[in-house]
Parts: C-alpha cells; sequence; structure tokens
C-alpha cells in the first residue's frame, strides 16, 4: 500500500512536469518588506494597507494587469535593512514560476545597502521618494530607481515654495533659512542641493542636527533661538518631528514658518503634535485625504465589500495610505508598460528595468486610472530614474491636511549637474563605466 | 550667561525625565537583582493601555484604575509564569527572559492596541515661563515635580512600611529573607507591579511629549547611562545620574557639538557613562560588590 502510494504521488509528480502552466497562467510574484512592527509600524501599516488594497483591487476588479495577476506576499523587516537584505536574498530567484521583476526596498538604509548586490543580480530596486541621489542618474545605476522626487528635488521645491511665500526667488536673498535635520545619512542627504540654492539665491543656509531618535530637542531650538531664521526646513523622521514641532511651539517658532519634507507630513506627525502643529506645511509628492477618483473606486470596491487591508476605516485616505496607493499603482504602470512590449507574462529584472525605463504616465493616463491630482506626471527614461521632481504643498489645520498648491516642480536644470558629478564619482570609485542607452536594443 | 543659566536648567529638568524611566529598573534590580530588559515594552504597555481606555471614552480617573489592575495582573502573570519557574537560574538567564518577555509585551500591546501613533493629552501645555531671560519649559518643571513625588513615595514605601522592608530584605540577602518565611514570589509580584506603575508614571509623561507609540519603548536607552552613573540599586543614584546626564548632553549639544558636527546627545551619554565606569564601576551611589574567591 505503502509503495503504491509512492507510486502514485511520483506519478502525480511526473504529469504536472509535464504539463505546465502556460506562462500567463502564471502570476508575477511581488515580495513586499513591510514593518506592521517596531518602532515604525505606524506608518507601515497604513502604507501596506494602502498597497495591498490597490493590488487586490487590480487582481479582482481588472483582473491583473494585462490580464496577469499580482502575487504579493509580505516579509516582516522592522524597517531593518539587514532583515531587508535577507528577504532579498530569499526571494531574489521568484517564486512559483514567476521570476522578480523588480524589488520594492521600502526603505533609504535597505535601498544603500542592496545597492550593489541588485545591480550584479540585475533586478531593478524601486524606492520611491527615497534611496540614493545619484541613482537618478541610470547611465550609471541602470538598476536603482528612486523614483518621483529625490532628495535634493525635496529641497529645491521646498526652497520654491518659500519663494513663492516670499514673494519671488529674488526675495531670498539675506534670508535665514534652518534645516533641522534628522542626523542620519536619510537626514544629511539633502545638504548638497540646499548649499547649491544657497548660493544661488542668496539665503544663508543653517543646518542643526538632531540625533537619533529626536526625542529631546531643546538644545536645538535654543540656537535656532539665537540664530532667528526666517524659515525652517524640517528633515527629521518618527517622533523626532512631533517633539521638534512642540518644541519650536515651546520656543515660540511659529509652525507656518516650518516647511516639512515628504517623510515629516503625516498624521503620524502632527496629530501627537496636537495644537503645534496648526499651520505646519509639508511636501507632498502624495497627498493625503479622499478627494480622489481612486479613492471613490477603492470604497465602493474594496472597502464596502469589506476586503481592504485597513483595520480602521478612519484612516482610509492617510498619507501613509496615499503612498501605498501610488506606490502600488506605479508598479502596476511599469509592469502594465513591460507586458505590452514583452507579452503578458511575469517579466525577469532585466525586463523589469526596460518597463521601469519607459515608464510614462501623463495626465490622460492618471485621470484614467483614477490618480489625477495624487500622482504627478511621470516620465521615467534610461537617463532619468526619478522621473518627476514635483510635490504639491499641503498644511495642517489641526484635523487634517489642506492642499495649499498644485505640483511644484524642483529645479532640475540646477540639480541634474550636482546629481552627474555625484552618479560620476560613484563611477570613478566603483570602476562602472557608465552605459549608453541610445546604443542598448531591446 | 542665561544661556548658560538656561541650557543647564533645561538639561537639569529633561534629566529627571529619564530618571522617571530609570527608577523602573532600579526597583527590580534592587528586589531582584535582575536588569529588567522588558522595562521598555512595561512603559509603552501601561501608556498604550491609558490612551486606548481614555479613546474608548472611559474618563480618565477609571482608564487609570484599569491600567492598574492591568498592571497587578500582568505582574502576577509574569511572577508565575516566567520568574517562578526560572527561580535560582543565572541572572544572565532572568536577563534573558526578560528580553524575550519585552518582545512579547511589545507585539501583544500593538496587536491589541494598535499600532497608530496617539496623541496624549494630559492639560499640561508645554508652554515657556520665563525668568528674567530665562525660558523654562512649564512640562519639564511639572515632570520634575512629579519625579520628586514618586521618590519621596517610593522612599516612604522602601523605609516605612513591612513590605517595604521585607523587600530591602529580600534584596539584601535572598535566602536568609526565605529562611524567615518571606514570601519572595508575593514580594516579586510586588515589585513588578510597583515598577509598571512607575512605568505608567514615566509612560504618560513621555506619551504626552511625544505621542504614544512604540519609540515609547526606546526612551530606555536613556535609562543605561543613567543608570551606568547613578549605580543600578540607589533611586537617589537614578535621579542623580538623570540630572548628570540631562544637564551634561544639554550642554554638550550646546557648546561642544558645533564643533563635532552637532547631533552628539546619542552618544554623549553613553561616553560620560563610559567616564564613570572607569572611575566608579558601581555607579555613585551603587552598592560595591565584593565576592569572596
Amino acid at each position: 500500500m505503502k509503495r503504491l502510494l509512492i507510486a502514485a504521488l511520483l506519478a502525480g509528480t511526473v504529469f504536472s512536469g509535464t504539463a505546465p502552466a502556460s506562462a500567463a497562467d502564471v502570476s508575477q510574484y511581488i515580495p513586499l518588506p513591510t514593518y506592521r512592527v517596531g518602532a515604525y509600524a505606524s506608518s507601515g501599516e497604513l502604507w501596506w494597507a494602502g498597497e495591498r488594497d490597490y493590488f487586490r483591487y487590480i487582481n479582482e476588479v481588472e483582473g491583473g494587469v494585462e490580464g496577469v495577476k499580482l502575487d504579493y506576499e509580505e516579509f516582516e523587516t522592522e524597517w531593518s535593512p539587514d532583515r531587508t537584505v535577507e528577504v532579498y536574498e530569499r526571494v531574489k530567484a521568484g517564486k512559483n514560476g514567476s521570476p522578480l521583476a523588480f524589488f520594492f526596498t521600502h526603505g533609504t538604509p535597505a535601498t544603500y545597502a542592496l545597492l550593489e548586490k541588485a545591480a550584479a543580480d540585475r533586478i531593478p530596486l524601486i524606492d520611491p521618494a527615497g534611496g540614493k541621489t545619484e541613482t537618478v542618474d541610470g547611465t550609471v545605476f541602470p538598476y536603482a530607481f528612486p523614483l518621483l522626487f529625490s532628495y535634493y528635488s525635496q529641497a529645491s521645491t521646498g526652497i520654491n515654495y518659500i519663494a513663492s511665500k516670499v514673494g519671488g526667488h529674488d526675495k531670498l536673498k539675506g534670508l535665514k533659512i534652518a534645516t533641522v535635520y534628522h542626523d542620519s545619512a536619510y537626514g544629511r542627504a539633502s545638504q548638497p542641493a540646499v548649499e547649491v540654492l544657497a548660493g544661488k539665491y542668496g539665503f544663508e543656509n543653517i543646518q542643526i542636527p538632531v540625533a537619533d531618535p529626536g526625542n529631546e530637542q531643546s538644545p536645538q531650538w535654543r540656537q535656532i533661538r539665537e540664530q532667528k531664521p526666517d524659515w525652517i526646513f524640517l528633515r527629521t523622521w518618527g517622533v523626532s518631528t512631533v517633539v521638534a514641532l512642540k518644541t519650536a511651539q515651546r520656543f515660540g517658532f511659529p509652525a507656518d514658518r516650518i516647511i516639512g519634507d515628504v517623510w515629516a507630513g503625516s498624521e503620524s506627525d502632527t496629530i501627537p503634535a496636537g495644537a503645534a502643529a496648526v499651520g505646519y506645511s509639508a511636501l507632498a509628492p502624495y497627498p493625503g485625504g479622499t478627494g480622489f477618483e481612486i479613492h471613490k473606486r477603492l470604497k465602493a470596491e474594496i472597502l464596502d465589500k469589506g476586503k481592504s487591508d485597513l483595520r480602521d476605516p478612519k484612516l482610509f485616505g492617510a498619507v501613509n495610505y496615499n503612498i501605498g496607493l501610488v506606490n502600488a499603482a506605479l508598479a502596476v504602470e511599469a509592469l502594465r508598460t513591460g507586458y505590452k512590449h514583452f507579452g503578458a507574462r511575469p517579466l525577469n529584472g532585466e525586463e523589469g528595468r526596460w518597463a521601469f525605463e519607459h515608464l510614462t504616465i501623463d495626465d490622460k493616463r492618471l485621470e484614467e486610472i483614477g490618480f489625477k491630482g495624487l500622482l504627478q506626471p511621470i516620465r521615467i527614461t534610461p537617463h532619468d530614474h526619478e522621473g518627476g521632481g514635483a510635490a504639491r504643498i499641503q498644511s495642517w489645520d489641526g484635523e487634517k491636511w489642506v492642499l495649499q498648491t498644485d505640483w511644484i516642480k524642483a529645479d532640475h536644470e540646477l540639480l541634474n549637474p550636482l546629481i552627474k558629478a555625484g552618479a560620476e564619482a560613484y563611477a570613478k570609485e566603483h570602476g562602472i563605466t557608465p552605459r549608453t542607452p541610445e546604443t542598448e536594443t531591446n | 550667561m542665561s544661556m548658560f543659566v538656561e541650557t543647564l536648567i533645561g538639561g537639569l529638568l529633561a534629566g529627571t525625565m529619564y530618571s522617571l524611566v530609570a527608577i523602573g529598573f532600579v526597583l527590580i534590580y534592587k528586589a531582584s537583582g535582575v536588569f529588567n530588559y522588558a522595562q521598555g515594552s512595561l512603559l509603552l504597555f501601561a501608556a498604550l493601555t491609558f490612551v486606548t481606555l481614555t479613546d474608548q471614552g472611559v474618563p480618565a480617573f477609571g482608564a487609570v484604575a484599569l491600567t492598574i489592575a492591568l498592571l497587578v495582573a500582568t505582574a502576577i502573570a509574569i511572577e508565575k509564569l516566567l520568574l517562578r519557574p526560572l527561580t535560582n537560574r543565572s541572572p544572565m538567564t532572568l536577563f534573558m527572559a526578560t528580553l524575550g518577555l519585552s518582545y512579547v509585551v511589545e507585539g501583544a500591546a500593538q496587536g491589541i492596541m494598535g499600532s497608530q501613533v496617539r496623541a496624549l493629552n494630559l492639560g499640561i501645555d508645554d508652554l515657556p515661563i520665563f525668568l528674567g531671560d530665562i525660558m523654562i519649559s512649564q512640562f519639564d518643571l511639572i515632570a520634575a515635580g512629579v519625579a520628586l513625588a514618586l521618590v519621596v513615595v517610593l522612599s516612604l514605601l522602601f523605609n516605612r512600611t513591612r513590605i517595604g522592608i521585607q523587600l530591602r530584605g529580600v534584596a539584601d540577602d535572598t535566602r536568609a529573607a526565605l529562611s524567615l518565611g518571606i514570601d519572595i514570589n508575593r514580594i516579586w509580584q510586588i515589585v513588578w507591579t510597583v515598577a509598571g506603575l512607575v512605568g505608567l508614571v514615566a509612560g504618560l509623561l513621555w506619551g504626552a511629549r511625544q505621542g504614544v507609540q512604540f519609540s515609547l519603548s526606546l526612551v530606555v536607552l536613556k535609562a543605561l547611562p543613567v543608570l551606568i552613573i547613578g549605580g543600578f540599586t540607589s533611586i537617589a543614584g537614578a535621579i542623580v545620574g538623570g540630572l548628570i546626564v540631562g544637564a551634561g548632553e544639554s550642554l554638550a549639544e550646546t557648546y561642544v557639538g558645533p564643533f563635532l558636527g552637532g547631533g552628539i546627545t546619542s552618544w554623549f551619554a553613553y561616553a560620560l557613562a563610559l567616564v564613570f565606569l572607569f572611575i566608579r564601576p558601581a555607579g555613585l551611589f551603587g552598592e560595591r560588590q565584593i565576592e569572596r574567591v
């Protein structure tokens, strides 16, 4: 009997091997290194809800991307880069017949850790509004995609917004602009851009670091009180944003003169700060709110049908939820671009790179997918892996974020030489010969 | 000069907030010789429970009472399920057990009550008070008052009550205390409850400052240098250690930080603690361990 069973199992194995599912029947595997527990869980929980809800919508309502279903799987990392590297090693070969078309790093430190590995494995690293700024240059970094909004663009957009508030760029001359930053690679990333901008526009550039975790900032804000800056660019993260806003209030610095960057501008930053956050503004490549077409579709098809990953439906449309939506949409549209070119089947890393490097989402497409106003028009090329470089500005009214502006673009003419120089230095240091995309065939 | 005085006073007041966290460690270490790695998790658990209850419409007084009840139940559960089976094991084994406990408490707290950041308003505005040119935080001043009151209450508990004398007896010589009929299991339950209550006070004050969220459990990182400087077995040491760390890092950030690129508070307290380790390994108020070899 035992032998019979083994024979039957073997026969089953052989049989299943002789009749493989067609490539189109295989889902595209998308691993998601996530952090639902740990220090950053409050952001992560909403972020992954946004990503999962959108992927579920694509699978269940639209029947997949060009007919290819998405097979997404979470791995808990607690935002630890070493665990993200472990996840990468585990999934890089793909799963269930699907190769890996790209890898969401979900964090700048993880992107730094994987930069060389992923380039060697030919797997694109996707880190919208994060990553290493120089990787915008796709000729040196073909497998890194800091989509949407690099750290240099964040600095430039912030300065452009301040210019609009003071009556023009010529009025920036003589102003004091202090950057209060989380003392980490992330926090320091915008410094070269601010320095160049200060040189061009003639404002005084004051840089004030806050050591992690930043739960006591009196010395920093005492320094600010002494130096009397006109504006503050807040590049903090997590608890250091809440404490910054509260300490600013104590030292009498007005919240409406503080501009937060993308990672200092969610409800997790403003709600605990209470009254101290009223009037505070932040760069919003991912605006908050539910007034966008995609939210209507998701509400009807996912939330109202009890299929959402959100624990608390009141957080539908929170900034972190919308980050998940936008990032998922970028992945879906890139895959769609790839499927149209290579055929509707799971893509591998090199095909994934081609797909991202040919991703264009114009206003018409934004209307079609319901992201108009929530996502900026984007055009990625082999030379430009950012593709956007703009943000809206939103202000906290005590209960919700209120959008103040349309998309404000960064000064790319000024930033591109800086990015190019950084990429060239990296290429020289690592012995990389920059590619010439124009000569490539695909 | 006023800048120096303001920085010093601000640092001293901030230091009392660190002391509040350190006291929780001291209580358990004094009574059982265990370095309780889970103190930060207990602090998070207590503050999160309070905020969850008030979010559900429970009045603040009721929320405090229910949180205390839950902390008592937790202390009993920890003693029965974790400490009792490990009686007479090495301090390292017990330390590792508290390490595991911290993950369980953190995970359970976030799993049951959610991981979203919650605002906590204790009705104490973080507004400035001016004494001439010197600005003092009203919030920090009240927090310092609370820390002082807590020290007085704990001193009375340890020195003037029967339970306190038993606690000190167990801390001095566990076997002798056992031979005198002191119920060591009950003592452990009491001390873990008191540590939980201290965690609740610290959690509420820190939570009001930075929101109730996971990072509350990380404030213990500030308590470690405080304990090294003040000593692991002295509540007065925790207070003095907190004042030294608070004032030291505040003055260093202001006057030394600019020459080192700033942002030095994350390591300065540890560097200071290292100096104390060389000079006085048991800390300023700690008991020197003398062992016969």
